[in-house]
């Protein structure tokens, strides 16, 4: 775990670039620096391995004092990838990813194994690139050297500073989702710079959002979408964003919720809704189709004995897998207490009560001015 | 054509003594190079690491140079007496400048992100400069060297007033009895060797540059 404590970095020009910074990065998690350029996302990163000291303040590394610590162990234990990708342009490819193993005089057997493993997980042929020079190689896949060279002797924290931004879309998603599984596998610390909301909002677990040195928010993704702090926030996440952070339906399902078969009386039936407190049950048959719902009042309201007479199936099919956008708006169009959600098969799989989405509503309309597009 | 067959002649039947000379002229080039490295190369890093000291030592090595070759040669002189040494630190003096110069550029000249680079792997300034700095500067070291070493190859030449035998031995007495065969044979290897030098630590150069683009 890193504590950053009261930490304030003025430049040697007299410039803050950091102001009274508290932060801690849990072990094992992934942490997203995110902010405007020059907002001391960089200077954050070079405070934590010693690159640059600053002001005043603490920061403690498992609770030891990090001034303690030799800087240059620090930083062999810290994977450090680089904003300007630094490849050694004289050193072979093989090189440039062994440069920490050999500071740290691993066997030449171990090294060479780990640099083909590395190579093999960013999708370059170590066959091929192992010997070629950096020169040698197109922007994107000098930035995966830049990348796996961090990771060479397995450092326990990774600073990584913009690291896949000049990748194109599938090699950053399939690096995104390398990480994600290399930090769950592994447990390591990530630190993370990045210009890229979407990137942040999938690969973090906690996002640091910082403008001119200071910190402006921090949370889980799903936290500072829900709840930006202020119209800084709201306005760097996007507005359309905001608008995309409905969780899915498979999120929202509630498949403990009670159902009455075909079968069963009205008499039965009124009573297990007045025991539930609910006016709309839905109706499913000996094999678990889903038939329609039938409602309190209609069941109050008449003298009929057979159930099925009362069940209605007004409202549009809603499958578990469905956008739920589609859901907001059937919402929109057809009142219900309940909507019931069907398996592809056509069983119920659950429903999700109208309250869940007027809380939703509430929740993501707080700090915001107004008008809703959930149909987009 | 008289000329050249009577040069040609003069030559051929001077061989083991031009010879002689010319690989007295090579090793005296050599050693005024080899002490230029030496000396030259850690006062470039010197320059590199501690800028302060940078002017003072950048400004010492190019004084040096704006000596006058034969003014200097004869200072040495009054402190060596005259012989081969005498030349070889003339030579050294000489080269130094050019050495220094690109040595501390070559460092300069590496990339910062490249040095941060090396910073964050965990490099100690010395591994720093071991496996990072030097071998980057080596492309502007090489350059330093040749311009340095064909300055050497003309300085050298200036052997014979200060009692260094080399090429320059048949060219000044080439002057002084009026014959042009004996300063064309003279002349000839030394332009020979300056063009060799130059087109061979060219090559280097250009060799230590290759795949870093
Ligand atoms: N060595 C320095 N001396 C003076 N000021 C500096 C120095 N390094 C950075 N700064 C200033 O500190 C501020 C923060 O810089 P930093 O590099 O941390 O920004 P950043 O958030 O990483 O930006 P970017 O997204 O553009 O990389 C900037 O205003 C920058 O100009
Ligand atoms: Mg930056």
């Amino acid at each position: 775990m890193i504590e950053l404590k009261g930490i304030n970095k003025i430049y040697d020009d007299g410039f803050q670039a950091l102001k009274d910074i508290d932060l801690t990065f849990e072990e094992g998690k992934i942490n997203v620096l995110i902010g405007p350029s020059g907002c001391g996302k960089t200077t954050t990163m070079k405070l934590l391995n010693r690159l640059t000291d600053y002001t005043d303040g603490d920061i403690l590394i498992d609770d030891q004092n990090m001034k303690q610590i030799n800087p240059f162990e620090l930083r062999r234990q810290m994977g450090y990838v680089i904003q300007n990708i630094g490849l050694f342009p004289h050193m072979s490819i093989f090189d440039n990813v062994a440069t920490v193993p050999k500071l740290l005089k691993w066997n030449k057997h171990k090294i060479r194994e780990r640099v083909d493993e590395l190579l093999n997980m960013v999708n370059l042929d170590p066959e091929t690139y192992r010997n070629r020079y950096p020169a040698e190689l197109s922007g994107g896949q000098q930035q995966r050297i830049g990348v796996i060279r961090a990771l060479a002797a397995e450092p326990s924290t990774i600073l990584m500073d913009e690291p896949f931004s000049a990748l194109d879309p599938i090699s950053r998603e399939q690096l995104q989702d390398e990480l994600t599984k290399l930090q769950q596998e592994i447990n390591k610390t990530i630190i993370f710079v990045t210009h890229d909301m979407d990137e942040a909002i999938k690969i973090a677990d906690q996002i640091i959002l910082m403008k001119d040195g200071e910190i402006v928010q921090k949370g889980a993704p799903q936290e500072i979408l829900a709840n930006p702090a202020n119209e800084f926030v709201t306005e760097f996440i996007g507005e359309d964003r905001l608008e995309n952070v409905l969780p899915s339906i498979q999120d929202m399902i509630q498949s403990d919720y009670p159902s009455i078969s075909l079968n069963t009386t009205v008499e039965q039936s009124i009573q297990l809704l007045s025991r539930y407190q609910i006016s709309d049950i839905p109706v499913v048959d000996e094999n678990g189709a889903f038939n329609g719902i039938v409602n309190l009042f209609d069941l109050l309201n008449n003298k009929r004995t057979d159930l099925k007479t009362f069940i209605h199936d007004t409202l549009p099919t809603i499958t578990e897998n469905m956008d739920s956008h589609r859901l907001m708006q059937i919402f929109h169009e057809h009142k219900s207490t309940v909507y019931p959600i069907q398996t592809k098969e056509g069983n119920l799989a659950g429903v999700v009560e109208r309250k869940q989405l007027v809380h939703l509503l509430h929740q993501f309309y707080m700090n915001k001015s107004g008008d809703s597009e959930w149909s987009s | 054509m008289d000329f050249i067959t009577g040069l040609t002649q003069y030559m051929i039947e001077n061989r083991s003594e031009l010879l002689a000379l010319t690989i007295e002229h090579i090793v005296m080039v050599a050693y005024g190079m080899a002490l230029a490295l030496l000396v030259g190369i850690p006062l470039g890093i010197i320059a590199a690491r501690y800028q302060k000291l940078a002017p003072i030592i950048i400004s010492a090595t190019n004084i040096l140079q704006l000596i006058p070759s034969l003014a200097m040669l004869a200072i040495l002189t009054l402190y060596m007496g005259l012989g081969f040494q005498t030349m070889v630190i003339g030579l050294f003096f000489y080269s130094l400048m050019p050495i220094v110069r690109n040595t501390y550029v070559g460092i300069k000249e590496v990339d910062d992100s490249v040095i941060e680079a090396g910073r964050g792997s965990g490099m100690t300034p010395l591994q720093l400069l071991g496996k990072i700095q030097f071998p980057l500067s080596i492309p502007f070291l090489m350059a330093g060297l040749r311009v340095a070493s064909v300055i050497a190859v003309a300085v050298a030449c200036l052997g014979p007033y200060i009692g260094a035998e080399a090429l320059g031995k048949e060219i000044i007495s080439g002057i002084s009895l009026q014959s042009d065969v004996k300063i064309y044979a003279g002349a000839i290897p030394a332009t020979l060797l300056a063009l060799i030098a130059d087109f061979m630590l060219g090559k280097l150069e250009t060799r230590s540059k290759q795949r870093m683009a």
